[in-house]
Protein backbone atom coordinates (compact mmCIF):
# COMPACT_ATOMS: atom_id res chain seq x y z
CA UNK A 1 0.00 0.00 0.00
CA UNK A 2 1.30 3.35 -0.87
CA UNK A 3 2.37 5.60 1.97
CA UNK A 4 -0.42 8.60 1.26
CA UNK A 5 -2.93 6.05 1.47
CA UNK A 6 -1.51 5.33 5.20
CA UNK A 7 -0.74 8.61 6.21
CA UNK A 8 -4.22 10.67 5.65
CA UNK A 9 -5.76 8.17 8.07
CA UNK A 10 -3.22 8.42 10.95
CA UNK A 11 -5.19 10.43 13.23
CA UNK A 12 -7.80 7.60 12.86
CA UNK A 13 -6.05 4.81 13.44
CA UNK A 14 -3.48 6.75 15.85
CA UNK A 15 -6.08 7.95 17.82
CA UNK A 16 -9.74 5.73 17.47
CA UNK A 17 -10.40 9.35 15.57
CA UNK A 18 -14.35 8.71 14.44
CA UNK A 19 -17.32 11.15 13.32
CA UNK A 20 -20.75 11.81 15.65
CA UNK A 21 -23.55 12.96 13.78
CA UNK A 22 -25.55 15.66 15.60
CA UNK A 23 -28.48 15.48 13.85
CA UNK A 24 -29.47 11.83 15.14
CA UNK A 25 -26.57 11.68 18.09
CA UNK A 26 -25.36 8.69 16.51
CA UNK A 27 -21.22 7.72 16.61
CA UNK A 28 -19.08 6.01 13.48
CA UNK A 29 -15.35 4.78 13.72
CA UNK A 30 -14.39 4.00 11.08
CA UNK A 31 -15.23 8.03 9.87
CA UNK A 32 -18.14 8.90 7.84
CA UNK A 33 -18.59 11.78 6.31
CA UNK A 34 -22.45 10.51 5.65
CA UNK A 35 -24.50 9.31 8.48
CA UNK A 36 -25.85 5.96 7.47
CA UNK A 37 -28.61 6.19 9.87
CA UNK A 38 -30.19 9.66 9.22
CA UNK A 39 -28.51 10.46 5.94
CA UNK A 40 -28.04 14.09 6.58
CA UNK A 41 -24.21 14.90 5.69
CA UNK A 42 -23.88 18.34 6.88
CA UNK A 43 -23.56 17.89 11.03
CA UNK A 44 -20.88 15.31 10.89
CA UNK A 45 -18.05 15.86 13.53
CA UNK A 46 -14.95 14.59 14.35
CA UNK A 47 -15.62 12.20 17.39
CA UNK A 48 -12.29 10.86 19.77
CA UNK A 49 -13.44 7.53 20.94
CA UNK A 50 -12.64 6.37 24.78
CA UNK A 51 -11.25 3.34 23.78
CA UNK A 52 -13.05 1.27 25.65
CA UNK A 53 -15.52 -1.79 24.47
CA UNK A 54 -16.34 -5.36 24.26
CA UNK A 55 -15.64 -8.28 22.49
CA UNK A 56 -18.49 -9.21 20.21
CA UNK A 57 -16.97 -11.85 18.91
CA UNK A 58 -13.69 -13.12 17.51
CA UNK A 59 -11.70 -15.74 15.52
CA UNK A 60 -8.08 -17.17 15.85
CA UNK A 61 -6.29 -16.32 12.92
CA UNK A 62 -3.60 -19.41 11.98
CA UNK A 63 -3.02 -18.64 8.34
CA UNK A 64 -2.85 -15.78 6.52
CA UNK A 65 -0.75 -13.68 3.82
CA UNK A 66 3.26 -13.51 4.94
CA UNK A 67 4.08 -9.80 7.32
CA UNK A 68 6.65 -10.14 9.99
CA UNK A 69 5.18 -8.08 11.93
CA UNK A 70 1.95 -10.41 12.08
CA UNK A 71 2.99 -13.92 13.37
CA UNK A 72 0.40 -16.37 13.41
CA UNK A 73 -1.24 -17.30 15.24
CA UNK A 74 -3.43 -13.92 16.21
CA UNK A 75 -6.80 -13.00 17.59
CA UNK A 76 -8.59 -11.12 15.07
CA UNK A 77 -12.33 -9.87 16.99
CA UNK A 78 -14.61 -7.04 16.47
CA UNK A 79 -15.45 -4.89 18.94
CA UNK A 80 -18.00 -2.95 20.26
CA UNK A 81 -17.16 0.23 21.80
CA UNK A 82 -19.35 1.84 24.86
CA UNK A 83 -20.30 4.98 22.70
CA UNK A 84 -21.55 2.27 20.24
CA UNK A 85 -19.74 1.45 17.28
CA UNK A 86 -18.19 -1.45 15.85
CA UNK A 87 -14.67 -2.05 14.90
CA UNK A 88 -12.41 -5.16 13.58
CA UNK A 89 -9.21 -5.25 15.49
CA UNK A 90 -6.92 -7.73 17.40
CA UNK A 91 -6.70 -8.68 20.54
CA UNK A 92 -2.97 -9.15 22.14
CA UNK A 93 -3.58 -11.70 24.63
CA UNK A 94 -3.31 -15.68 24.82
CA UNK A 95 -5.71 -16.88 22.47
CA UNK A 96 -7.27 -19.20 25.35
CA UNK A 97 -7.95 -16.27 27.40
CA UNK A 98 -10.16 -14.20 25.03
CA UNK A 99 -13.92 -14.94 25.67
CA UNK A 100 -17.40 -13.62 24.07
CA UNK A 101 -17.87 -10.53 26.19
CA UNK A 102 -14.99 -9.74 27.94
CA UNK A 103 -13.99 -5.85 28.55
CA UNK A 104 -11.27 -4.70 26.17
CA UNK A 105 -9.00 -1.32 26.10
CA UNK A 106 -7.49 0.56 23.44
CA UNK A 107 -3.30 0.13 22.64
CA UNK A 108 -0.97 1.43 20.44
CA UNK A 109 0.40 -1.62 18.46
CA UNK A 110 2.65 -2.31 14.91
CA UNK A 111 0.27 -3.35 12.87
CA UNK A 112 1.80 -4.33 9.81
CA UNK A 113 4.67 -3.51 7.65
CA UNK A 114 5.26 -3.85 3.97
CA UNK A 115 8.65 -5.91 3.57
CA UNK A 116 11.79 -6.33 6.17
CA UNK A 117 12.30 -2.70 4.71
CA UNK A 118 9.37 -1.20 3.92
CA UNK A 119 7.26 1.21 6.02
CA UNK A 120 5.86 0.51 9.26
CA UNK A 121 2.00 0.45 9.93
CA UNK A 122 1.21 1.73 13.50
CA UNK A 123 -2.49 1.54 14.79
CA UNK A 124 -4.69 0.49 17.52
CA UNK A 125 -5.11 -3.03 18.76
CA UNK A 126 -7.25 -4.14 21.71
CA UNK A 127 -5.45 -5.59 25.40
CA UNK A 128 -7.74 -7.17 28.42
CA UNK A 129 -9.33 -4.64 30.35
CA UNK B 1 -41.27 -6.39 -18.95
CA UNK B 2 -40.85 -9.24 -21.17
CA UNK B 3 -40.59 -12.46 -19.23
CA UNK B 4 -36.77 -14.22 -19.86
CA UNK B 5 -35.79 -17.61 -20.52
CA UNK B 6 -32.72 -19.58 -20.22
CA UNK B 7 -32.22 -21.62 -23.65
CA UNK B 8 -28.67 -23.16 -23.39
CA UNK B 9 -26.13 -23.64 -20.59
CA UNK B 10 -22.00 -24.66 -20.85
CA UNK B 11 -19.77 -24.76 -17.66
CA UNK B 12 -15.78 -26.03 -18.11
CA UNK B 13 -14.61 -28.68 -15.43
CA UNK B 14 -13.79 -26.70 -12.23
CA UNK B 15 -10.52 -27.29 -10.54
CA UNK B 16 -6.73 -26.38 -11.02
CA UNK B 17 -6.52 -26.39 -14.98
CA UNK B 18 -2.94 -25.62 -15.73
CA UNK B 19 -3.05 -26.51 -19.13
CA UNK B 20 -5.71 -24.37 -19.91
CA UNK B 21 -5.88 -20.42 -20.03
CA UNK B 22 -8.04 -18.07 -18.92
CA UNK B 23 -8.99 -17.38 -22.76
CA UNK B 24 -9.38 -21.11 -23.17
CA UNK B 25 -12.16 -21.86 -20.27
CA UNK B 26 -13.82 -18.99 -21.10
CA UNK B 27 -14.66 -19.76 -25.17
CA UNK B 28 -15.05 -23.77 -23.91
CA UNK B 29 -18.07 -22.61 -21.71
CA UNK B 30 -19.63 -20.08 -24.00
CA UNK B 31 -18.98 -22.61 -27.06
CA UNK B 32 -20.85 -25.01 -24.90
CA UNK B 33 -23.91 -22.92 -24.33
CA UNK B 34 -24.27 -21.36 -27.60
CA UNK B 35 -24.12 -25.17 -28.96
CA UNK B 36 -26.59 -26.77 -26.22
CA UNK B 37 -28.97 -23.93 -27.63
CA UNK B 38 -28.57 -24.89 -30.98
CA UNK B 39 -26.80 -21.43 -32.33
CA UNK B 40 -23.64 -19.78 -33.93
CA UNK B 41 -22.19 -16.63 -32.42
CA UNK B 42 -23.64 -14.36 -34.99
CA UNK B 43 -27.21 -14.26 -33.34
CA UNK B 44 -25.66 -12.93 -29.97
CA UNK B 45 -26.88 -9.35 -29.62
CA UNK B 46 -24.72 -8.68 -26.29
CA UNK B 47 -22.56 -10.43 -23.78
CA UNK B 48 -22.02 -9.76 -19.95
CA UNK B 49 -19.22 -11.21 -17.95
CA UNK B 50 -18.76 -11.74 -14.35
CA UNK B 51 -15.11 -11.95 -13.35
CA UNK B 52 -13.98 -10.55 -9.96
CA UNK B 53 -10.18 -9.86 -10.22
CA UNK B 54 -8.67 -10.40 -13.77
CA UNK B 55 -6.02 -7.89 -13.12
CA UNK B 56 -4.53 -9.47 -10.11
CA UNK B 57 -5.22 -13.35 -10.87
CA UNK B 58 -3.82 -12.59 -14.37
CA UNK B 59 -2.70 -9.25 -14.99
CA UNK B 60 -5.77 -8.37 -17.60
CA UNK B 61 -8.13 -6.16 -17.13
CA UNK B 62 -10.61 -5.36 -19.80
CA UNK B 63 -11.82 -8.46 -19.80
CA UNK B 64 -15.45 -8.11 -21.74
CA UNK B 65 -13.41 -6.84 -24.84
CA UNK B 66 -11.28 -9.64 -24.51
CA UNK B 67 -14.05 -12.18 -24.13
CA UNK B 68 -15.86 -10.90 -27.26
CA UNK B 69 -12.98 -11.27 -29.41
CA UNK B 70 -12.37 -14.28 -28.19
CA UNK B 71 -15.02 -15.44 -29.25
CA UNK B 72 -14.75 -14.30 -32.22
CA UNK B 73 -17.60 -11.42 -31.91
CA UNK B 74 -15.66 -8.47 -31.64
CA UNK B 75 -16.11 -8.63 -35.34
CA UNK B 76 -19.51 -8.15 -35.11
CA UNK B 77 -18.83 -5.06 -32.73
CA UNK B 78 -21.21 -6.29 -29.89
CA UNK B 79 -21.38 -4.86 -26.65
CA UNK B 80 -19.88 -6.90 -24.22
CA UNK B 81 -20.04 -5.41 -20.55
CA UNK B 82 -17.70 -6.75 -17.16
CA UNK B 83 -19.78 -6.62 -14.06
CA UNK B 84 -18.32 -6.89 -10.61
CA UNK B 85 -19.23 -7.80 -7.01
CA UNK B 86 -16.44 -9.50 -5.70
CA UNK B 87 -17.59 -13.04 -5.45
CA UNK B 88 -21.28 -11.88 -6.49
CA UNK B 89 -19.85 -11.01 -9.92
CA UNK B 90 -21.28 -14.25 -12.21
CA UNK B 91 -24.56 -13.90 -10.10
CA UNK B 92 -24.68 -10.22 -10.80
CA UNK B 93 -23.89 -10.60 -14.53
CA UNK B 94 -26.72 -13.33 -14.69
CA UNK B 95 -28.52 -9.64 -13.23
CA UNK B 96 -27.40 -7.99 -16.13
CA UNK B 97 -28.29 -9.92 -19.26
CA UNK B 98 -32.23 -10.54 -17.69
CA UNK B 99 -32.53 -7.03 -17.19
CA UNK B 100 -31.03 -6.14 -20.61
CA UNK B 101 -33.37 -9.26 -22.17
CA UNK B 102 -36.47 -7.95 -20.06
CA UNK B 103 -36.00 -4.05 -21.36
CA UNK B 104 -35.93 -5.12 -24.49
CA UNK B 105 -33.27 -3.93 -25.22
CA UNK B 106 -31.20 -7.21 -26.55
CA UNK B 107 -32.95 -10.73 -27.67
CA UNK B 108 -30.22 -13.19 -27.30
CA UNK B 109 -27.43 -12.47 -24.83
CA UNK B 110 -24.79 -14.80 -23.77
CA UNK B 111 -23.78 -14.40 -19.62
CA UNK B 112 -20.92 -15.62 -18.84
CA UNK B 113 -18.36 -15.87 -15.60
CA UNK B 114 -14.66 -16.67 -15.63
CA UNK B 115 -12.36 -16.85 -13.36
CA UNK B 116 -8.46 -17.89 -13.42
CA UNK B 117 -7.21 -18.20 -10.00
CA UNK B 118 -4.24 -20.47 -10.14
CA UNK B 119 -1.93 -18.46 -12.03
CA UNK B 120 -0.60 -16.91 -9.65
CA UNK B 121 0.79 -18.40 -6.14
CA UNK B 122 -1.77 -18.46 -3.12
CA UNK B 123 -0.28 -15.76 -1.24
CA UNK B 124 -1.38 -13.53 -4.35
CA UNK B 125 -4.65 -15.26 -4.48
CA UNK B 126 -5.82 -14.70 -1.21
CA UNK B 127 -5.06 -11.34 -1.12
CA UNK B 128 -7.03 -10.28 -4.03
CA UNK B 129 -9.80 -11.93 -2.58
CA UNK B 130 -9.13 -10.14 0.67
CA UNK B 131 -10.15 -6.80 -1.47
CA UNK B 132 -13.78 -7.96 -1.41
CA UNK B 133 -13.67 -6.90 2.28
CA UNK B 134 -13.14 -3.22 3.68
CA UNK B 135 -8.95 -2.89 2.67
CA UNK B 136 -8.81 -0.35 5.22
CA UNK B 137 -11.01 -1.15 8.01
CA UNK B 138 -10.92 -4.49 7.96
CA UNK B 139 -8.15 -5.99 5.85
CA UNK B 140 -4.97 -3.82 7.40
CA UNK B 141 -6.64 -4.98 11.05
CA UNK B 142 -5.54 -8.76 10.17
CA UNK B 143 -8.70 -9.62 8.72
CA UNK B 144 -8.68 -12.52 6.24
CA UNK B 145 -11.94 -14.43 4.53
CA UNK B 146 -11.51 -17.46 6.86
CA UNK B 147 -10.89 -14.69 9.63
CA UNK B 148 -14.52 -13.47 8.71
CA UNK B 149 -16.46 -16.03 8.31
CA UNK B 150 -14.95 -17.41 11.34
CA UNK B 151 -16.16 -14.79 13.65
CA UNK B 152 -19.27 -15.45 12.08
CA UNK B 153 -18.96 -18.86 12.99
CA UNK B 154 -18.23 -18.53 16.55
CA UNK B 155 -21.13 -15.92 17.27
CA UNK B 156 -23.54 -18.35 15.50
CA UNK B 157 -22.65 -21.05 17.78
CA UNK B 158 -22.80 -18.87 20.66
CA UNK B 159 -25.95 -17.70 20.23
CA UNK B 160 -27.51 -20.16 18.79
CA UNK B 161 -25.62 -23.74 20.03
CA UNK B 162 -24.53 -24.82 16.56
CA UNK B 163 -21.87 -27.35 17.38
CA UNK B 164 -18.66 -27.96 14.93
CA UNK B 165 -20.34 -31.20 13.84
CA UNK B 166 -22.93 -29.14 12.39
CA UNK B 167 -20.76 -27.19 10.13
CA UNK B 168 -18.93 -30.50 9.31
CA UNK B 169 -22.18 -31.64 8.23
CA UNK B 170 -22.31 -29.53 5.55
CA UNK B 171 -19.04 -30.07 4.32
CA UNK B 172 -19.45 -33.82 3.61
CA UNK B 173 -23.12 -33.18 2.24
CA UNK B 174 -21.53 -31.20 -0.54
CA UNK B 175 -19.01 -33.69 -1.24
CA UNK B 176 -21.14 -36.57 -1.34
CA UNK B 177 -22.84 -34.25 -4.00
CA UNK B 178 -19.75 -33.28 -5.88
CA UNK B 179 -18.96 -37.19 -5.92
CA UNK B 180 -21.67 -37.25 -8.30
CA UNK B 181 -20.78 -34.29 -10.48
CA UNK B 182 -18.10 -34.67 -13.14
CA UNK B 183 -17.25 -30.97 -13.39
CA UNK B 184 -16.27 -31.10 -9.40
CA UNK B 185 -12.99 -29.97 -8.37
CA UNK B 186 -13.41 -32.72 -5.64
CA UNK B 187 -15.10 -35.82 -5.92
CA UNK B 188 -14.23 -37.84 -3.11
CA UNK B 189 -16.46 -38.50 -0.10
CA UNK B 190 -15.41 -36.69 3.28
CA UNK B 191 -16.61 -37.54 6.85
CA UNK B 192 -16.91 -35.23 9.88
CA UNK B 193 -14.32 -36.61 11.36
CA UNK B 194 -11.98 -35.71 8.32
CA UNK B 195 -13.10 -31.94 8.56
CA UNK B 196 -12.91 -31.62 12.51
CA UNK B 197 -9.40 -33.38 12.08
CA UNK B 198 -8.00 -30.89 9.01
CA UNK B 199 -5.77 -28.01 9.75
CA UNK B 200 -7.17 -25.13 11.56
CA UNK B 201 -7.68 -21.98 9.53
CA UNK B 202 -9.69 -19.41 11.59
CA UNK B 203 -11.12 -21.02 14.52
CA UNK B 204 -13.18 -22.61 14.91
CA UNK B 205 -13.09 -22.74 10.91
CA UNK B 206 -10.55 -25.94 9.53
CA UNK B 207 -9.41 -26.73 5.68
CA UNK B 208 -12.06 -28.52 5.08
CA UNK B 209 -14.67 -26.10 6.22
CA UNK B 210 -13.55 -23.86 3.10
CA UNK B 211 -13.81 -23.31 -0.24
CA UNK B 212 -10.76 -23.59 -2.41
CA UNK B 213 -8.80 -21.89 -4.87
CA UNK B 214 -10.46 -22.77 -8.53
CA UNK B 215 -10.15 -22.29 -12.10
CA UNK B 216 -13.66 -22.15 -14.12
CA UNK B 217 -16.14 -20.79 -16.56
CA UNK B 218 -19.33 -21.16 -16.90
CA UNK B 219 -22.28 -19.19 -19.44
CA UNK B 220 -25.77 -19.50 -20.34
CA UNK B 221 -28.04 -18.02 -23.42
CA UNK B 222 -30.82 -16.17 -22.41
CA UNK B 223 -33.86 -15.37 -24.77
CA UNK B 224 -37.22 -13.41 -24.45
CA UNK B 225 -39.43 -16.50 -23.35
CA UNK B 226 -41.91 -15.62 -26.67
CA UNK B 227 -38.88 -17.03 -28.87
CA UNK B 228 -37.32 -19.44 -26.46
CA UNK B 229 -39.04 -22.66 -28.17
CA UNK B 230 -37.10 -22.21 -31.72
CA UNK B 231 -33.94 -22.86 -29.53
CA UNK B 232 -34.81 -25.53 -26.83
CA UNK B 233 -37.86 -27.81 -26.06
CA UNK B 234 -36.61 -27.32 -22.76
CA UNK B 235 -36.51 -23.87 -21.46
CA UNK B 236 -36.09 -22.89 -17.86
CA UNK B 237 -37.93 -19.27 -17.30
CA UNK B 238 -36.26 -16.85 -14.82
CA UNK B 239 -39.34 -16.06 -12.37
CA UNK B 240 -37.40 -13.45 -10.33
CA UNK B 241 -33.81 -12.20 -10.36
CA UNK B 242 -33.13 -9.93 -6.92
CA UNK B 243 -30.07 -8.25 -5.62
CA UNK B 244 -29.28 -6.59 -2.51
CA UNK B 245 -26.60 -4.43 -0.46
CA UNK B 246 -25.02 -5.28 2.85
CA UNK B 247 -22.29 -2.82 4.88
CA UNK B 248 -18.75 -3.78 3.30
CA UNK B 249 -17.55 -4.03 6.67
CA UNK B 250 -19.14 -7.08 8.77
CA UNK B 251 -18.90 -5.22 12.18
CA UNK B 252 -21.11 -2.90 10.80
CA UNK B 253 -24.21 -5.78 10.39
CA UNK B 254 -26.70 -5.09 12.50
CA UNK B 255 -26.47 -8.88 13.49
CA UNK B 256 -23.08 -10.81 12.59
CA UNK B 257 -24.36 -13.56 12.16
CA UNK B 258 -27.53 -12.33 9.23
CA UNK B 259 -26.07 -11.32 5.75
CA UNK B 260 -28.81 -9.01 5.62
CA UNK B 261 -28.23 -8.70 1.69
CA UNK B 262 -29.43 -12.29 1.44
CA UNK B 263 -32.29 -11.65 3.48
CA UNK B 264 -33.27 -8.37 1.44
CA UNK B 265 -32.92 -10.30 -2.06
CA UNK B 266 -34.35 -13.42 -0.94
CA UNK B 267 -37.43 -11.58 0.35
CA UNK B 268 -37.63 -9.75 -3.11
CA UNK B 269 -37.11 -12.36 -4.89
CA UNK B 270 -39.88 -14.31 -3.38
CA UNK B 271 -42.17 -11.46 -3.72
CA UNK B 272 -41.21 -10.89 -7.43
CA UNK B 273 -42.05 -15.08 -8.26
CA UNK B 274 -45.28 -14.85 -6.68
CA UNK B 275 -43.49 -18.16 -4.22
CA UNK B 276 -42.36 -18.89 -1.12
CA UNK B 277 -39.93 -20.80 0.33
CA UNK B 278 -41.94 -23.73 0.41
CA UNK B 279 -42.35 -24.02 -3.34
CA UNK B 280 -38.53 -24.16 -4.46
CA UNK B 281 -37.50 -27.92 -4.92
CA UNK B 282 -33.87 -27.02 -4.89
CA UNK B 283 -31.29 -24.36 -4.30
CA UNK B 284 -27.57 -23.97 -4.73
CA UNK B 285 -26.48 -21.06 -2.26
CA UNK B 286 -23.34 -19.51 -1.63
CA UNK B 287 -21.15 -21.94 0.80
CA UNK B 288 -17.99 -19.68 0.33
CA UNK B 289 -17.19 -21.83 4.03
CA UNK B 290 -19.50 -24.28 6.27
CA UNK B 291 -21.14 -21.38 8.03
CA UNK B 292 -21.82 -19.47 5.11
CA UNK B 293 -24.26 -22.38 4.10
CA UNK B 294 -26.15 -22.07 7.46
CA UNK B 295 -26.50 -18.45 7.32
CA UNK B 296 -27.89 -18.74 4.08
CA UNK B 297 -30.51 -21.15 4.58
CA UNK B 298 -31.65 -19.15 7.51
CA UNK B 299 -31.25 -15.71 5.68
CA UNK B 300 -33.73 -17.36 2.51
CA UNK B 301 -35.82 -18.62 5.07
CA UNK B 302 -35.78 -22.24 4.64
CA UNK B 303 -35.25 -22.70 8.22
CA UNK B 304 -35.51 -20.38 11.08
CA UNK B 305 -32.78 -18.16 12.41
CA UNK B 306 -30.20 -20.37 14.53
CA UNK B 307 -31.67 -23.71 13.12
CA UNK B 308 -30.00 -24.17 9.73
CA UNK B 309 -26.79 -26.19 11.60
CA UNK B 310 -29.32 -29.09 12.90
CA UNK B 311 -31.07 -29.10 9.66
CA UNK B 312 -28.22 -29.63 8.02
CA UNK B 313 -26.65 -32.57 10.15
CA UNK B 314 -30.51 -33.76 9.72
CA UNK B 315 -30.32 -34.64 6.39
CA UNK B 316 -33.25 -31.92 4.95
CA UNK B 317 -30.51 -30.20 2.94
CA UNK B 318 -29.34 -33.37 1.30
CA UNK B 319 -30.49 -34.84 -2.20
CA UNK B 320 -33.97 -36.56 -1.17
CA UNK B 321 -34.02 -34.22 2.14
CA UNK B 322 -37.04 -31.63 1.70
CA UNK B 323 -34.84 -28.66 0.69
CA UNK B 324 -31.92 -30.61 -1.35
CA UNK B 325 -29.03 -27.27 -0.86
CA UNK B 326 -25.87 -27.49 -3.08
CA UNK B 327 -26.83 -30.21 -5.69
CA UNK B 328 -23.99 -29.62 -7.55
CA UNK B 329 -21.37 -29.92 -4.99
CA UNK B 330 -21.47 -26.32 -3.95
CA UNK B 331 -18.75 -24.02 -3.78
CA UNK B 332 -16.85 -26.38 -1.45
CA UNK B 333 -16.75 -29.51 -3.72
CA UNK B 334 -17.41 -28.20 -6.88
CA UNK B 335 -14.93 -25.15 -6.40
CA UNK B 336 -15.21 -21.41 -6.29
CA UNK B 337 -13.31 -19.91 -9.47
CA UNK B 338 -15.15 -16.53 -7.84
CA UNK B 339 -16.76 -14.75 -11.25
CA UNK B 340 -18.21 -17.51 -12.17
CA UNK B 341 -19.58 -19.38 -9.47
CA UNK B 342 -23.00 -17.47 -9.52
CA UNK B 343 -23.22 -18.86 -13.53
CA UNK B 344 -22.55 -22.40 -12.94
CA UNK B 345 -25.25 -21.90 -9.96
CA UNK B 346 -27.55 -20.80 -12.86
CA UNK B 347 -26.12 -23.53 -15.37
CA UNK B 348 -26.70 -26.26 -12.18
CA UNK B 349 -30.65 -25.32 -11.60
CA UNK B 350 -31.01 -25.45 -15.53
CA UNK B 351 -30.07 -29.27 -15.68
CA UNK B 352 -31.98 -30.31 -12.73
CA UNK B 353 -35.05 -28.29 -13.83
CA UNK B 354 -34.46 -30.02 -17.40
CA UNK B 355 -34.47 -33.25 -15.51
CA UNK B 356 -30.43 -34.40 -16.75
CA UNK B 357 -28.30 -33.51 -13.79
CA UNK B 358 -27.70 -37.70 -14.21
CA UNK B 359 -26.60 -39.13 -10.19
CA UNK B 360 -27.31 -36.12 -8.31
CA UNK B 361 -30.76 -35.45 -10.07
CA UNK B 362 -33.63 -34.40 -7.81
CA UNK B 363 -36.65 -36.22 -8.41
CA UNK B 364 -39.54 -34.08 -10.15
CA UNK B 365 -37.85 -30.55 -9.82
CA UNK B 366 -39.57 -27.97 -10.82
CA UNK B 367 -38.61 -24.77 -9.15
CA UNK B 368 -34.93 -24.04 -8.21
CA UNK B 369 -32.97 -21.17 -6.78
CA UNK B 370 -30.09 -19.70 -6.60
CA UNK B 371 -28.20 -17.20 -4.17
CA UNK B 372 -24.83 -15.95 -5.09
CA UNK B 373 -23.17 -13.90 -1.99
CA UNK B 374 -20.05 -11.14 -2.46
CA UNK B 375 -17.50 -10.30 0.24
CA UNK B 376 -18.90 -11.32 3.64
CA UNK B 377 -22.38 -9.63 2.86
CA UNK B 378 -22.22 -6.79 1.04
CA UNK B 379 -23.51 -8.30 -2.20
CA UNK B 380 -26.59 -10.48 -2.63
CA UNK B 381 -27.67 -12.07 -5.69
CA UNK B 382 -31.01 -14.24 -6.00
CA UNK B 383 -32.57 -15.97 -8.95
CA UNK B 384 -35.50 -18.38 -9.07
CA UNK B 385 -36.05 -20.45 -12.22
CA UNK B 386 -39.33 -22.79 -13.03
CA UNK B 387 -39.64 -25.25 -16.30
CA UNK B 388 -43.26 -23.30 -16.50
CA UNK B 389 -43.28 -19.75 -17.84
ZN1 LIG C 1 -27.41 10.95 11.82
Amino acid sequence: MAVPRFWRRLKNLYNLLGTHCKNCGSYYYPPRNICPACRRGGKVEPYKFKGAGEVLTYTIIHGGPKDNARPTPYVLAIIKLDEGPRLTSQIVANPEDVKIGMRVKSVFRKLGEESKHGIIYYGTKFIPA
Amino acid sequence: MRDVAIIGVGCTKFGELWDSSFRDIFVKAGVSALEDAHMHGEKVDAMYIGNMSGGRFIEQEHIGALIADYSGLATLHIPATRVEAACASGGLALRQGVLAVASGYHDIVVVGGAEKMTDVGVDTATDALAAAADREWEGIMGATFPGLYGMIARLHMHKYGTTREHLAAAAVKNHRNGSMNERAQFQNEITIDDVLGSQMVADPLRVLDCSPITDGAAAVILAPAEIATRYTDTPVYVKASAQASGTISLHDRKDITTLDASVWAGRRAFKMAGLAPKDIDLVEVHDCFTIAEICAIEDLDFVPKGEGGKATLEGMTAIGGSIPVNTSGGLKACGHPVGATGVKQAVEITEQLRGTAGKRQVNGAEVGMTHNVGGSGATAVVHIFSRNR
